[in-house]
């Protein structure tokens, strides 16, 4: 189908766009790779009287090192990040989890602030950001502000971003850990119904994340004392995870695939590390 | 800052395949309808206009992209390439194309544009690919002939004549 008609306006600063967030808020979509939006426009779930496009800002296109984080530009692609060559170095987990986002076409002009923006349960970036405890930041008229990826995702496709406020970039730290991922879809490219990182600082002390199991990504660390040890954890976190039903799954198979799946993902991530 | 208002139609110009072209186009006019209907470049399928199955794959400075994904207005300045871009004036095949070809790998040949957009810039970059990589390419489109192996077949025949070429 076609979208709905729209008021389009392509700010050249991010000042400029957020003069018209703070003009019209709730009305406004921000446009970037448009992978998600376009379509959603497309198929009519979404309605924009608004649309502000963000891909002439040039200011919002780097990718930079700061602070001991990777920031990420609000209008950087997918495969522009995964062609950085210092990716699988400092970002193992974004090197390892980039390849699943989408395909190869719409990697190409999909956005990593996008996904994070869009806050699907069940996709790749929100979860690497949420596991390597990463930050958005924001700017709106009012001022800036900096918040962890837990404060950010607040449910599904649902943030903490207010209407007048514009994601300018978000931060990936750079973490000395062994990183794992692996993910189970319908279709390479599709969503995934269950996808599960791992990081792992030693042998001992491993973060695990998982996406498709709840209303955002959930992240928990503990301690691997043997796999005994380790499949118990992954139980209880099935359990209490729950899962959801929906048209690709039910509940008790996202659980299932939580219980065999994850202990490999920790396994895979742990065998990285000296002994 | 350009500002359209959605009554408005306004005068987009890029690059079509190394030529300049501009038409009229209302903010949500895709780019695969304004490649169709305004610029008259029909080579450009629409199979789905949701992003999924790749038939209106064209190259936006260089960059393989669905164009039902893409505003016209966005392309605005823009460089596009268009599946009638890949054969020579005098109409010989692209090596790509005579290997599509070669490998029968089009039946209907609906989908065969996008996806001959999509090995274009793919091959630019990595003008080596495994067939593992060859098919990671291939599952951002849907042909519903199925024939998948062919196109596999062709696009590896593709990339060993560039070998030899080079």
């Amino acid at each position: 189908m076609k979208p709905r008609p729209f008021d389009y306006m392509c700010p050249e600063t991010v000042d400029e766009a957020l003069a018209l967030l703070a003009e019209h808020g709730e009305d406004a979509r921000i446009l970037a790779g448009g992978q998600t939006l376009i379509a959603m426009l497309n198929l009519r779930v979404v309605e924009a009287p608004v649309l502000i496009d963000i891909t002439r800002i040039r200011e919002l296109d780097a990718i930079r090192e700061l602070d001991g984080t990777v920031e990420v530009g609000a209008t950087v692609t997918q495969n522009r990040l995964l062609q950085l060559p210092s990716l699988a170095e400092k970002l193992p987990l974004l090197h390892a989890v980039l390849p699943f986002v989408g395909h190869f076409q719409t990697r190409n002009k999909g956005t990593v602030c996008g996904s994070i923006a869009h806050a699907d349960p069940a996709s790749e970036i929100p979860l690497a950001l949420a596991l390597l405890g990463g930050q958005v930041t924001l700017r709106s008229q009012k001022g800036a502000r900096i918040l962890s990826a837990s404060e950010f995702q607040q449910g599904m496709l649902l943030t903490a971003r207010a209407p007048d406020e514009l994601i300018t970039a978000v931060r990936f730290p750079i973490v000395n850990v062994r990183v794992a991922f692996r993910e189970v879809a319908r279709r390479h490219g599709d969503f995934a119904i269950v996808a599960i990182a791992a990081a792992a600082e030693n042998r001992e002390n491993i973060r695990i994340g998982i996406a498709g199991m709840a209303d955002r990504p959930a992240v928990r660390s503990f301690q691997v004392d043997g796999a005994a040890s380790l499949q118990h954890a992954i139980e209880r976190l099935a359990w209490e995870l729950e899962g959801y039903d929906d048209i690709h799954a039910s509940a008790r198979m996202r659980r299932d695939l939580l219980r065999r799946l994850g202990p490999i993902v920790v396994e895979e991530a742990r065998q990285q590390c000296a002994a | 800052m350009r500002r359209v208002s959605k009554s408005e139609h306004a005068r987009v110009s890029l690059t079509l395949n190394g030529r300049k072209a501009s038409g009229q186009a209302e903010p949500r006019m895709l780019l695969s309808d304004f490649l169709r209907h305004v610029l008259g470049a029909t080579g450009t399928h629409v199979g789905c206009e949701h992003g999924v199955c790749g038939c209106c794959t064209v190259l936006i400075d260089g960059t393989a992209v669905r164009s039902c994904l893409t505003l016209a207005i966005q392309a605005e300045g823009r460089e596009v390439t268009t599946v009638e871009a890949l054969a020579g004036p005098d109409g010989k095949l692209s090596p790509l194309q005579q290997a599509f070809q070669n490998n029968h790998a089009l039946q209907c040949g609906f989908c065969t544009p996008g996806i001959l957009m999509s090995f274009t810039d793919f091959l630019a970059r990595h003008p080596h690919p495994s067939e593992a990589e060859i098919v990671d390419v291939l599952s951002g489109h849907l042909c519903r002939c199925t024939g998948y192996a062919g196109i596999v077949s062709a696009v590896l025949e593709a990339t060993s004549r560039q070998a030899k070429s080079s």
